[in-house]
C-alpha cells in the first residue's frame, strides 16, 4: 500500500517579524500512509499547513508534489494541486445542503452552471466512503452532528480528488466513538493511496492512526521515524527537548471537611438532579462522553446556564442562582471555548486577568491602574506566561499561554471553588503539567477543584475522586483508586 | 535610520488619525492660498470649523462608548433634533422673557427637559436592547423614525422658532464663532474659542477618564470585545448596556442644545442623516464596529477631518455633491488603513521601500 513519495517538503523557512517560525523544515509524505506531524504549541506545525495551504508563504524552501514542483498561492490553488486541509474547526456553510458543500468550489463541467444531477453520483459515492450512504444529499448541513460534519469535509476532499489531506487535530471535539469511525475512514483512504498527514496533540491517537512520525520543536525537525520504533517517552521527550519523567506531577494534598454541596441541581435539559458534596482541598473529576451533560453542570453550578430546579449551597448557606452572586460565594469559571467566551481576546492581558475582580483597585469608583499592573504582573510571574508585556493583547499568545491567563483570572479572583471546564484542550504536553502541577497547588491551599475532562488519563492521575456523567446524570461517584479506564467507559456510555 | 520601520512605527502608532487630519488640513491650506482666498486657516474660518467640529464631536463621544460596547445607534440624528425642538418649544412658550426675574427658572426648566428627553431616549434604546435581546442595529432603526415622529408631534410638523429675546444670553453665545471677544468665555486669558468647543474639551477629557481609570469604563470595553467573557467573569451586562446608551443619551441631548444654539430654531427632521456623520467621525478616529476598540482623541480628530474637508471643499468653491464623495471615499480609505494597521499584512510593507539587510 505504501508507496512513492508524493508531498516533499525541504529546507523551509518562515519568519513573523523577529519570530522564526520555521528555520528550514523538511517533510516526505508517502502515497497510502498516514505521517504523524507533532510538535508541542509553536513548535510551527500550524505555520507549515499554512503554508502547504497557501494561507501564507514561504520566505524559502522548496515544496513538491509528485515531480512537480508546488508553489500555492491560495486555497484554491492547493486545491488544484490535490491538497486538502481538515481544520480542527469546520469549515463548512451550515445553512446550505449536504451536496452544495461538497461541490462548494468544485470545477464541474457545467460551464459555470451547477448541475447538481449530473455531480449526484460523484456525491452518493464521496458519501458512501465516508461510512455516510445514508444520508441525503439535499439535508442541511447544519442540522447534522460535528462528526458527521466533519467526516463530509473528508466527503469534500474526495470529490476534489485530493491526493494528499492534511488533518490538523480532527478529533479534538469529536465524542470517543466517532473517533473510531475516523479512523476506520483513515484506514480506507490509505487503501486508496492517499497520502496524509496529521497532527494531533494526543499520543495514543496518533499511536493508532498514524505509520510514521515526524516531531517538530521550536521551527525544527528534531526526530522521525516509524510510528511502531518508538515509545510514547521517546516522543515526548523530543517534542520538549527534555526528559519528561513524569507527565502527571502530583502534589500530596488531603481533602478536608465537606463545604459545598450541589444539590438536586437540574437545568433544561441537562443537569438532571445532581447531587454532589465537596470536600476542602479536594479535586473532584467529571469524567463522561462528550454531550453528558458535564459543561451544563458546571455552567450550571456557576450560575450561567438556568438551573430548573435544586440548590448549590456554601458553608450551609445556599446561594443564589446569579453569576455576580456566585462569585462572590468564591465560584470561579474556566470555559472550555477559551477563543469565544474565556477570554476577551481582544483585549489585553492585564484587563483579562483582573476583569473578574476590580474592586481592589478602586476607591470611590476610580481605578490605580499601576496597583492594577503590578499585581497582575505578580500574578503573570507565579502561572509562568510568556509574554512580551502584559499589556500584550491575549490574541497574540500561543493557547497555552492563554489557558495561563485564564487560570491566572480566578486566581486572581481569589476564587476557593475552581469550575474548569477541559483545562487542558489545546495546550502542549509541558504545559499540560504545569497545570496539572498547579492544580495539585491549589488544592494543597485548601481549594475545591471539579475538574471537567475528556481526557481519562489526566483525569485518574490528578483527582481524588472521579464522578462519571451519562445523559445529564451523574452516574457513579469512586474514589480514584478504585476506577480504571475501562470501567470509566463502561459506565459513560451505559 | 531605519526608514522602514520609522515609518511602521508611525503607521501603526494610535497617532493616525491626527497625522490624516494635519495632512488634509496642509492639503486644503496650500491649494486654498493657490487658486482661492487663502482664508482656509484663518482664526475666522478655523472658529467656525471648531464649532462645526463639535457639533457632531459631542454625539460622537456617547456613539463613541456604543460602539466600543459592539452596539449601534442609528437613533442619534433624530433623538438629537428631537431634544433640540423641545428646548426650542420651552422657549418659545416661556412665559417670562430673558432678564427678567425667574427667567431663570425657565431656562433651567428648558435644559432640564431637554437633557431628561435624550436620557430617555438613550434608556428606550438600551432597554430594549438588553432586554429582547435584538440587535442594536435595528433596534435603533425602529426609534430613529419613532423619534422623528415623536418630535414632528411636539413641533406640529413644522419649524419651531422661539422669540429672540426669550432665549437665554449664554444660549445665544454658546456657537458663536465672530470677532467680539466679549461673547467667547475666554476669562480675558485664552484665545477666542468657540464656548461650545470648551464644552467638547471638557466633555471628552470626562468620557475619557470614564473610559480608562472606572470599572465601568473596562466593563464596556470588555462586554465589546467579547460579551460572553465580560458575562463569565460577572460584569453585570444589561445594566452596563442600558447604562452605556443612557449615558449617550446625556451626549445627544447636549448636541442637541448646541444645534439648537446654532441655528436657532427646531426641526426635528433635520437630525435625519446626522447619526451617519456621527458614526463616520467615530469609525475615521479608529473605532471598530465589531466593538472593543475605539479612542475618544481619534472621534475627536475624526469630527474634525470631516468639517475640515467640507470647509475646505466650499473655500475652493468644490460643489456640494463632489464634497459628499470625497468625505464618502475618505471614510472608506481610513477604515482601510485601519485594518491594515491591525492586521499589519505582509504584502503592505513590501510595497516600502525595502532595506538590505535584515535586521
Amino acid at each position: 500500500m505504501r508507496g512513492q513519495s508524493i508531498l516533499e517538503v525541504h529546507e523551509i523557512c518562515k519568519a513573523f517579524g523577529p519570530t522564526k517560525a520555521l528555520r528550514g523544515v523538511g517533510l516526505k509524505v508517502r502515497s497510502g500512509e498516514v505521517l504523524a506531524l507533532i510538535g508541542e504549541n509553536g513548535a510551527g506545525k500550524s505555520t507549515l499547513l499554512k503554508i502547504l495551504s497557501g494561507a501564507h508563504r514561504a520566505d524559502s524552501g522548496q515544496m513538491s508534489i509528485g515531480d512537480r514542483p508546488f508553489r500555492p498561492s491560495g486555497p484554491s490553488d492547493t486545491r488544484q494541486s490535490g491538497v486538502a486541509m481538515i481544520y480542527q474547526e469546520l469549515n463548512l456553510a451550515p445553512e446550505l445542503s449536504v451536496e452544495d458543500n461538497l461541490l462548494l468550489g468544485y470545477r464541474g463541467n457545467g460551464g459555470g452552471l451547477l448541475i447538481r444531477k449530473r455531480q449526484r453520483p460523484q456525491v452518493l459515492e464521496a458519501l458512501k466512503t465516508v461510512g455516510l450512504g445514508d444520508l441525503s444529499p439535499t439535508a442541511i448541513v447544519g442540522e447534522q452532528s460535528i462528526a458527521t460534519q466533519q467526516m463530509l469535509e473528508i466527503a469534500r476532499a474526495l470529490i476534489a480528488e485530493a491526493r494528499i489531506i492534511l488533518f490538523d487535530e480532527p478529533t479534538s471535539s469529536l465524542p470517543q466513538k466517532d473517533v473510531a469511525r475516523l479512523f476506520a475512514i483513515i484506514n480506507e483512504l490509505k487503501e486508496r493511496e492517499i497520502g496524509m498527514v496529521y497532527i494531533s496533540h494526543f499520543l495514543e491517537e496518533v499511536r493508532e492512526v498514524a505509520d510514521r512520525y515526524a516531531v517538530l520543536r521550536d521551527g525544527e525537525n528534531v526526530g522521525e521515524g516509524e510510528m511502531e520504533d518508538a515509545d510514547d517517552d521517546t516522543i515526548v521527550s523530543l517534542m520538549v527537548g527534555r526528559d519528561v519523567k513524569n507527565l502527571f506531577p502530583t502534589v500530596p494534598h488531603s481533602p478536608g471537611e465537606p463545604w459545598v454541596k450541589v444539590q438536586g441541581l437540574t437545568g433544561l435539559p441537562y443537569p438532571k438532579k445532581i447531587n454532589i458534596e465537596l470536600r476542602r482541598g479536594e479535586i473532584f473529576g467529571v469524567a463522561g462522553l462528550v454531550g453528558a451533560g458535564r459543561t451544563e453542570l458546571i455552567r450550571t453550578v456557576f450560575g450561567l446556564d438556568h438551573a430548573s430546579e435544586g440548590s448549590v449551597v456554601v458553608n450551609e448557606k445556599p446561594i443564589a442562582p446569579a453569576i455576580g452572586e456566585r462569585i462572590k460565594a468564591g465560584f470561579g469559571f474556566i470555559s472550555e471555548d477559551r477563543k469565544n467566551e474565556g477570554l476577551a481576546q481582544d483585549l489585553s492581558i492585564i484587563d483579562n486577568l483582573t476583569l473578574s475582580r476590580l474592586t481592589d483597585y478602586t476607591t470611590i469608583g476610580v481605578l490605580n491602574l499601576k496597583r492594577r499592573k503590578q499585581a497582575a504582573e505578580k500574578l503573570l510571574e507565579r502561572v509562568q506566561v510568556k509574554c512580551k508585556a502584559s499589556d500584550q493583547a491575549v490574541s497574540e499568545l500561543s493557547g497555552g499561554n492563554q489557558q495561563k491567563v485564564a487560570i491566572a483570572r480566578i486566581l486572581h479572583q481569589q476564587a476557593d471553588i475552581l469550575l474548569m471546564d477541559e483545562p487542558t484542550k489545546g495546550i502542549d504536553v509541558g504545559t499540560k503539567s504545569e497545570v496539572y502541577r498547579m492544580l495539585g497547588e491549589l488544592a494543597a491551599t485548601g481549594k475545591t477543584i471539579i475538574f471537567v475532562s475528556s481526557y481519562l488519563p489526566e483525569l485518574l492521575a490528578v483527582c481524588d475522586r472521579i464522578g462519571v456523567m451519562a445523559r445529564g446524570e451523574l452516574r457513579d461517584v469512586r474514589n480514584t483508586s478504585d476506577w480504571t479506564e475501562e470501567e470509566v467507559m463502561r459506565v459513560a456510555i451505559g | 535610520m531605519n526608514f522602514r520601520r520609522i515609518l511602521k512605527t508611525i503607521f501603526q502608532s494610535q497617532l493616525g488619525p491626527i497625522f490624516a487630519l494635519a495632512f488634509i488640513l496642509m492639503l486644503f491650506a496650500v491649494a486654498d492660498q493657490r487658486w482661492s482666498s487663502g482664508n482656509y486657516l484663518s482664526p475666522r474660518n478655523f472658529r467656525v470649523m471648531m464649532n462645526s467640529a463639535a457639533l457632531i464631536a459631542v454625539p460622537a463621544l456617547g456613539m463613541t462608548m456604543i460602539i466600543i460596547a459592539a452596539g449601534i445607534d442609528l437613533s442619534a440624528g433624530t433623538a438629537l433634533t428631537l431634544c433640540g425642538t423641545v428646548l426650542a418649544t420651552q422657549f418659545k412658550y416661556a412665559a417670562v422673557a430673558s432678564g427678567e426675574p425667574g427667567f431663570v427658572w425657565v431656562a433651567l426648566q428648558a435644559v432640564g427637559l431637554t437633557l431628561l428627553t435624550g436620557c430617555l431616549c438613550g434608556l428606550v434604546n438600551g432597554g430594549l436592547i438588553s432586554l429582547t435581546k435584538v440587535v442594536p442595529f435595528i433596534v435603533t432603526l425602529g426609534t430613529m423614525t419613532i423619534f422623528l415622529g415623536v418630535g414632528q408631534i411636539i413641533s406640529k410638523e413644522s419649524t419651531v422658532y422661539a422669540d429672540e429675546k426669550n432665549i437665554p444670553g449664554w444660549l445665544s453665545d454658546f456657537c458663536y464663532t465672530g470677532s467680539n471677544s466679549e461673547r467667547y468665555l475666554n476669562f480675558g486669558v485664552f484665545p477666542n474659542i468657540p464656548n461650545s468647543v470648551l464644552l467638547t474639551l471638557i466633555l471628552a477629557i470626562g468620557v475619557v477618564l470614564l473610559l480608562r481609570y472606572t470599572v465601568f469604563g473596562r466593563n464596556v470595553f470588555a462586554i465589546g470585545s467579547s460579551e460572553s467573557t465580560a458575562r463569565l467573569c460577572g460584569v453585570n451586562v444589561p445594566f452596563t448596556i442600558i447604562a452605556v446608551y443612557t449615558l449617550a443619551g446625556v451626549f445627544v441631548a447636549l448636541g442637541g442644545l448646541m444645534y439648537y444654539a446654532n441655528v436657532k430654531n427646531g426641526n426635528p427632521s433635520d437630525g435625519m442623516g446626522k447619526e451617519l456623520e456621527i458614526i463616520a467621525a467615530v469609525v475615521l478616529g479608529g473605532g471598530s464596529l465589531s466593538g472593543g476598540r475605539g479612542s475618544i482623541l481619534g472621534t475627536l480628530m475624526g469630527a474634525l477631518i470631516i468639517t475640515a474637508i467640507r470647509s475646505g471643499c466650499a473655500q475652493l468653491s468644490i460643489l456640494n455633491t463632489y464634497t459628499h464623495i470625497i468625505i464618502g471615499g475618505i471614510i472608506i480609505v481610513a477604515v482601510i488603513v485601519d485594518q491594515l494597521r491591525h492586521g499589519s499584512p505582509e504584502w503592505f510593507f513590501r510595497l516600502l521601500p525595502a532595506k538590505s539587510t535584515e535586521g
